[in-house]
């Protein structure tokens, strides 16, 4: 379950910690009020005469002072112990591999970093990573505010444009995490979701040796036509699919888009119909995307999906 | 007195209308099939048209025409709105009309010495939202629906902050 109470990773048990230490004493604190206030109530009154007015006893002061330094001391307390998680959430550890995450509306840019360029990888909203290895995200935003937030491994960090945030976390086991934009950033904020894939390393190692090379040219006539349809109209001129002419960089890479398993930032299953239809028509799907509808016949559209289908 | 300001309050809320946003279906005008590219006509002269392109008064879709504008590369050549190997946009010079019918032209078509033409890369709705954001920069389109903000160095204000452009007989030089 995709749940903060649910941790897959220490950063986010650290977070579920913290979390239950403060729902455990404030709870303490609510229940002792609530019950030193039933005893006030109850208890019956020990001398029949009033108090005076206007004048404190200097006990009733004492108690005054007291208890609102207890109250200072316990939030003082929660104080330091976010402080100090926070920092070591950071990202001041050394990381096994480093990945740049954009936020654009509505769906994210992933791209691997190197220090050999030209094993650094482009993908979108799937991240594939090792298990156990840390990993950190340098976190960026191409418009607006956007929030990159996988409930199970670590809290919400922003994507602000023109600063750079970072966040460090390692997936214990491997699995599928889905993560989410927590920052409301415009008509399709809610389609806007990630998926961090943590695989053995070896496993990983082997998804990124294939995912760096370029898929070979299509075989068959009509992925070939629907080639030659894709980097003639508009869509080389916002996507990229490596090994090709098309270089867009406004929208998602495409290079092996048909190895991910959902399409429009986890809107939808990666399948032919969904696939056709998104391209027929994006906007009846996510209202408000920055993708038009593509102006290309049936057999221009079966074409495009068929080649889009070789790109494994 | 207080009815009667409650009367003018209740006949101003009439007035408040959200503006359109076409998030879907085709554009709201077809295509110019031909395009005046000089000035002279036989006969008596005749006022050319100056009818506005589908998205001059819609923020939005000005505002859609100023990211295409930059994602599509326009300022590679004509700087942002300023020129450079292009002819600036923002001045009151248009060698190919200044008409919403005219900039789509010049920009579905290509002109001589590299402007490309972006038929089949952009879909009309798109080349309408540039003819629109293109406007907006010499003040043409309506001051309300033009950006508030630039998002790169400008060598003037945004074009909200743009006056009005005179009204002369477009397509003239």
């Amino acid at each position: 379950m995709h749940s903060v109470f649910n941790p897959h990773s220490p950063q986010g048990r650290a977070v579920a910690t913290l979390w239950w230490a403060m729902l455990g004493v404030g709870g303490a604190v609510w229940i002792a009020v609530i019950a030193l206030m039933l005893i006030a109530l109850l208890r019956r009154r020990r001398s029949a005469e009033p108090a005076t007015a206007g004048v404190e006893p200097p006990s009733a002061r004492r108690a005054f002072v007291g208890w609102i330094a207890v109250a200072g001391v316990i939030l003082a307390g929660f104080l330091v112990y976010d402080f100090v998680l926070d920092r070591s959430l950071g990202g001041r550890a050394s990381p096994e591999l480093t990945i740049v995450v954009t936020g654009h509306q509505w769906w994210w840019e992933i791209e691997y970093e190197d220090s050999i360029p030209s094993q650094c990888l482009v993908t979108a909203n799937e991240i594939h990573v090792p298990a156990g290895q840390l990993v950190r995200y340098k976190l960026r935003a191409a418009d607006v505010i956007h929030s990159f937030w996988a409930p199970t491994l670590a809290g919400k960090r922003d994507l602000i444009p023109g600063y750079e945030a970072s966040v460090s976390f390692r997936a214990d086991t491997a699995g599928i995490y889905r993560g989410q934009c927590a920052e409301f950033c415009g008509l399709q904020h809610a389609q806007m979701a990630f998926y961090i894939v943590a695989q053995s390393p070896a496993d990983f190692a082997a998804w990124r040796a294939a995912t760096s090379a370029p898929s070979p040219p299509p075989t068959d006539s009509l992925a070939s036509y629907g080639k030659s349809v894709f980097m003639s109209s508009g869509c080389a001129l916002c996507h990229t699919i490596a090994g090709t002419d098309a270089w867009g960089t406004v929208g998602p890479t495409l290079s092996h888009v048909a190895s991910r398993s959902t399409l429009a930032a986890g809107t939808l299953p990666n399948t032919r119909p969904n696939l056709m239809a998104w391209i027929a028509n994006p906007a009846a799907i996510k209202p408000g995307t920055h993708m038009p509808a593509a102006l290309l016949s049936g057999e221009e559209l079966r074409g495009v999906v068929a080649y889009l289908e070789t790109l494994r | 007195m207080k009815r009667a300001a409650v009367l003018v309050a209740a006949l101003l809320v009439t007035g408040c209308e959200r503006e359109e946003r076409r998030l879907n279906g085709p554009p709201a005008a077809a295509p110019v099939q031909f395009v005046t590219q000089v000035g002279l006509q036989p006969g008596p002269v005749v006022i050319s048209d100056t009818a506005p392109g589908p998205f001059e008064s819609n923020a939005a879709a000005t505002a859609n025409g100023q990211m295409l504008f930059s994602q599509m590369n326009c300022s590679g050549c004509h700087g942002n709105g300023g020129g450079g190997m292009g002819p600036a946009l923002m001045d009151d010079q248009w060698i190919y009309g200044s008409r919403p019918d005219q900039v789509f032209a010049s920009i579905v078509e290509g002109r001589p010495n590299g402007m490309p033409s972006w038929k089949n890369r952009l879909t009309t709705q798109q080349v309408w939202q540039l003819v629109a954001y293109v406007r907006s920069l010499s003040g043409l389109t309506p001051k309300g629906a033009r950006p508030n903000r630039d998002d790169h160095m400008m060598v003037k204000p945004a074009p909200a902050q743009t006056p009005n452009a005179r009204p002369k007989n477009s397509g003239r030089r």
